[in-house]
This record gives structure tokens, C-alpha cells and sequence, in this order.
């Protein structure tokens, strides 16, 4: 029974002792915090990123705009996450301290870049011959998006951004570089602390696993939902 | 009503689909237009309402120049009904907000003015108790006399047809076509791109006959099918009769 006393043991100073769990949640709080924020930034900018690419001009070219969002996505995707972040850290945002405020920024422009190509493949994936309906019967351009595309893009943007909400809370496991107490730097700093990098590394792993398993589960029910009322 | 002046149309890659299209549609006349497959009947029939923008040429509606840039295309639309081959009724609202949507959000009638009139037009095609279903509960049939229904909410001038029952399982091509029949005999103005001949012989009061992106034949329906005078139409009779 020795060595099953000896993994109790290592639990109990990776968590226990001192209610070091608590250190655990408190990560697992800024990791959703962060994640969070930067879901709801990267909604907003996403969408409205989306729509300046699909902006075209009356002779079918694209718009200034459109280049626009276009360099801007070329840009986030070719960049490591990791870099961004230091670079609005200490560059761009060098003079503020909050690192919730930087990090949650950095990852909704990440985030919004991402998120514009599924608004767009959403609004794209509608069928035309709905738009062409609309615009016959006289209704404007703006309003056929408001009344039929978008209500039908909307059920197929859902189930991708779930997605890229579940990639955005894996991806914020780079926030300590920023200072922050996340899950992940909680796990890291309590190795060295107790010297024993397994338990603290796989428990944090399998606080991740649980929360994106439980997000997931949620996700393919309204999925199954969605795909319900499709052939309503 | 509609004039169309030496219309061209050309697609990117050099696609020369209409090669100068020249017409004049009366007030109440029912034109049905016929030819092979890629003749560019659909392409003419969508430059009609600027679905499609002609690369050269004019169409004139009403007295006005349509394919002007000045001309608000929007308003010009609400007085030319257009029924798809494949219903386009929008999969997001109900059939009663199908038909509505467009009377009301122009501001062209209130609420309870669209849903009367809409309720109106349900029974003329014998639909009235579908008003609350959604499009994909229903067959084809059903939906394309719903998408009919919904251009006529808008009180058009004419209405334009592409393939309305090539989409459509036989059994149910009939009543479409009925629908449309009641519609002509009412006096609506039709432009109705088909491949029922039987039709065209019945309702049309002129038969265009479309080929390689002109208007190759116009006539009577008896004439043009009693006597085609072009090689490539009675070519064309001898495999589609
Ligand atoms: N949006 C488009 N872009 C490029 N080419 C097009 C487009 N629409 C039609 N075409 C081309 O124009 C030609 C004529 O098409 P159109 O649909 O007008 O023919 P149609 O007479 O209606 O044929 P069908 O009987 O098959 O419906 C075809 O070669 C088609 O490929
Ligand atoms: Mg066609």
C-alpha cells in the first residue's frame, strides 16, 4: 500500500494542502474570463469583418473595405497567438497593466479573425435563389439580409462558433506570458513549487478535458436542434 | 409594356449568351418562350427584371428606361413578379409571412391589409390551411402555387415564369399549371419560359423560340407548331413533340 500512499500524498500537495485548489479555480475563472470576453470581441468583429468582405461594389469588384478584411485575416492567421499577445503586451498596449483587459483583446482580434471566415461561409452556405427572391419582389438589398439570409445564416454560424469557442479556451493557455493566473500558469508554477510535475500538469489537463467535453455535449444538442427545426 | 432593344448579355470568359435580343410584350399578352437547353431563355427572361444586369442594349417598362443606372430598380421590381424553378420560398418564415413580408416591409400595405389579401389568394389556390406551416412541410406543387401566390401579393403588372414545373414530380405539374391558366384567363400579362408545349399551344398568344442566344422565331402558337419555317426550330419540334 506504499505506493498508493505516495500518490496520495502528491494529491494532496498538488491540491489539497493549503486549499491549493483554490489557486486551481481561480485559474480556471481568468481562463474563462478571457475566454469570454474575447468570444464576445471576436463576435462582434468577426461579424462585422465578414460583411466588409463580402462587400462588393456596383460592378461586382470587390471594395476597398474587403481588402481590408482580407489583410487583416492574412495577417492574424499568419502570426503565432503567442506573439500577438506579446506584441500587444508590450508594443502596442505597452502602457496598460490590466492583463485581463490585453489578453482578452488580443484573442478577440485573433478570434474575430476566424470567426469572420464562419459568418461568411454562413451567409454564403444560404442559397442564392433566396436572395434572388427577395431582391424580385422589390425588397432591398439590405433588407433581404435582415429578413431572410441572415435569420437562415445565423442557424449555420451557431454550431461552428461553439467550435471556435472551444479552440479560443485551449488557446488561452498562453496568457501567462501576460502575467495572468491561468489554469495552465497555476499548474506550471505549482511544479516547481512542489516538485512534482505530474499531477498538477495532468490535473489541470483533465480540468480542460471536463469543461470542453461538458461545452461539446451541449453543443451537438443544439446541433440536433437546429438540424430539428430545419424540416419544420 | 416591355420593350427590349438589341439586348446583349455576356458572361465572364468571354460567354456571349444573348446576341441581341429584340421584343415588344403587350399589355395582356401571355409569350411563352421555347429553345434547347444554354439557348439563354433563363438569362432573358432575369435581364427582364435586372436579376441579371444586361452588358448592352435596353429594356423599357411602363414608358420608363429600366436599364438605366438612374432608375430605382427596387421600385420597378414590385411591379414584375418572378416564380423560380425551384420556389425560392423563404425557408425562415411561414407561408402566410412568405407572402407578407414583401406588402409590408415596402409599406405598400398594413398588417392586417397583407394578411387579408394574402388569405384571399390562399384560397383562390385551395391553400388557406397552410398559412402557419413552414416551406419544407410542403410538396412541390404546393410550394410553387405558394410562390405564385406571393409574387401576386405584390399586385404585378406581369409576371415572369422560369421552368415553374420542371422541378416538380408530374403528379403535380397539373395543378401549377392550372393555377397559371386561371392567372391568364384574369388577364395577367405572362412571360412564361417552359418545356410544356401543351401549354404553349393553350395559353400562350405568342410562342418565342430561343437558340443560340437570339429570338430565332416568333408566332401564333398554331403557326409555330403547324408550320416552322427555321430548320433549327423544326429540328428542335421533332425531338421535344
Ligand atoms: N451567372 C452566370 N455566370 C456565367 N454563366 C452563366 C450564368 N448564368 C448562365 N450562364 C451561361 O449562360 C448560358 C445560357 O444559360 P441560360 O440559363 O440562360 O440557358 P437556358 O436557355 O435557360 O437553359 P435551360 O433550359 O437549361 O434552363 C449557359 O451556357 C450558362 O452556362
Ligand atoms: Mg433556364
Amino acid at each position: 500500500m506504499d505506493w498508493l500512499n505516495s500518490i496520495w500524498e502528491k494529491i494532496d500537495a498538488a491540491f489539497i494542502t493549503e486549499n491549493r485548489w483554490m489557486l486551481y479555480l481561480k485559474g480556471v475563472g481568468v481562463t474563462m474570463e478571457v475566454a469570454l470576453f474575447a468570444g464576445i470581441i471576436g463576435i462582434i468583429l468577426g461579424t462585422i469583418v465578414a460583411f466588409m468582405k463580402l462587400s462588393v461594389k456596383k460592378n461586382g469588384k470587390p471594395t476597398l473595405l474587403s481588402h481590408i478584411a482580407n489583410i487583416y485575416i492574412d495577417i492574424i492567421r499568419g502570426t503565432p497567438s503567442v506573439l500577438q499577445l506579446l506584441i500587444m503586451w508590450f508594443v502596442v498596449l505597452a502602457s496598460c497593466k490590466n492583463g485581463i483587459l490585453v489578453a482578452s483583446l488580443t484573442f478577440g482580434i485573433n478570434s474575430g479573425a476566424y470567426v469572420a471566415e464562419i459568418v461568411r461561409a454562413g451567409i454564403l452556405a444560404v442559397d442564392k435563389g433566396q436572395t434572388e427572391a427577395g431582391r424580385s419582389l422589390g425588397l432591398t438589398q439590405f433588407q433581404t439580409m435582415r429578413y431572410i439570409v441572415i435569420p437562415q445564416a445565423f442557424k449555420n454560424v451557431l454550431p461552428p462558433l461553439g467550435n471556435e469557442f472551444i479552440v479560443l479556451i485551449k488557446e488561452t493557455a498562453i496568457v501567462g506570458y501576460v502575467g495572468l493566473s491561468d489554469l495552465t500558469r497555476v499548474a506550471n508554477q505549482m511544479t516547481s513549487k512542489i516538485y512534482d510535475a505530474f499531477t498538477p500538469l495532468i490535473g489541470s489537463a483533465v480540468v480542460y478535458f471536463i469543461i470542453i467535453k461538458i461545452l461539446t455535449i451541449l453543443l451537438a444538442k443544439l446541433e440536433r436542434r437546429l438540424r430539428k427545426s430545419d424540416n419544420r | 409594356m416591355i420593350i427590349v432593344k438589341d439586348l446583349h448579355k455576356e458572361f465572364e470568359g468571354n460567354n456571349h449568351v444573348l446576341r441581341g435580343v429584340n421584343y415588344h410584350i403587350q399589355p395582356g399578352e401571355k409569350i411563352v418562350v421555347v429553345g434547347p437547353s444554354g439557348s439563354g431563355k433563363s438569362t432573358f427572361l432575369r435581364c427582364l427584371n435586372l436579376l441579371e444586369r444586361p452588358t448592352s442594349g435596353e429594356i423599357w417598362f411602363d414608358g420608363q428606361k429600366i436599364t438605366d443606372y438612374k432608375t430605382d430598380i427596387n421600385k420597378v421590381r414590385q411591379h414584375m413578379g418572378m416564380v423560380f424553378q425551384h420556389f425560392n420560398l423563404f425557408n425562415n418564415l411561414t407561408i402566410m409571412d412568405n407572402i407578407t413580408l414583401a406588402p409590408i416591409k415596402l409599406k405598400l400595405m398594413s398588417e392586417e391589409e397583407a394578411r387579408e389579401n394574402a388569405l384571399k389568394l390562399l384560397n383562390r389556390v385551395n391553400l388557406a390551411e397552410k398559412a402557419d406551416a413552414y416551406p419544407g412541410s410542403l410538396s412541390g406543387g404546393q410550394k410553387q402555387r405558394i410562390a405564385i401566390v406571393r409574387s401576386l401579393a405584390m399586385n404585378p403588372k406581369v409576371m415572369l415564369f422560369d421552368e415553374p414545373t420542371s422541378a416538380l414530380d408530374p403528379e403535380m405539374v397539373g395543378e401549377v399549371l392550372e393555377v397559371m391558366k386561371e392567372l391568364a384567363d384574369s388577364g395577367m400579362t405572362m412571360v412564361v419560359v417552359t418545356h410544356e408545349m401543351g401549354f404553349a399551344r393553350e395559353v400562350g398568344t405568342k410562342v418565342l423560340f430561343m437558340d443560340g442566344g437570339i429570338i430565332v422565331e416568333e408566332n401564333t402558337p398554331k403557326e409555330f407548331f403547324a408550320n416552322p419555317r427555321s430548320a433549327r426550330l423544326q429540328e428542335f419540334l421533332s425531338k421535344v413533340l
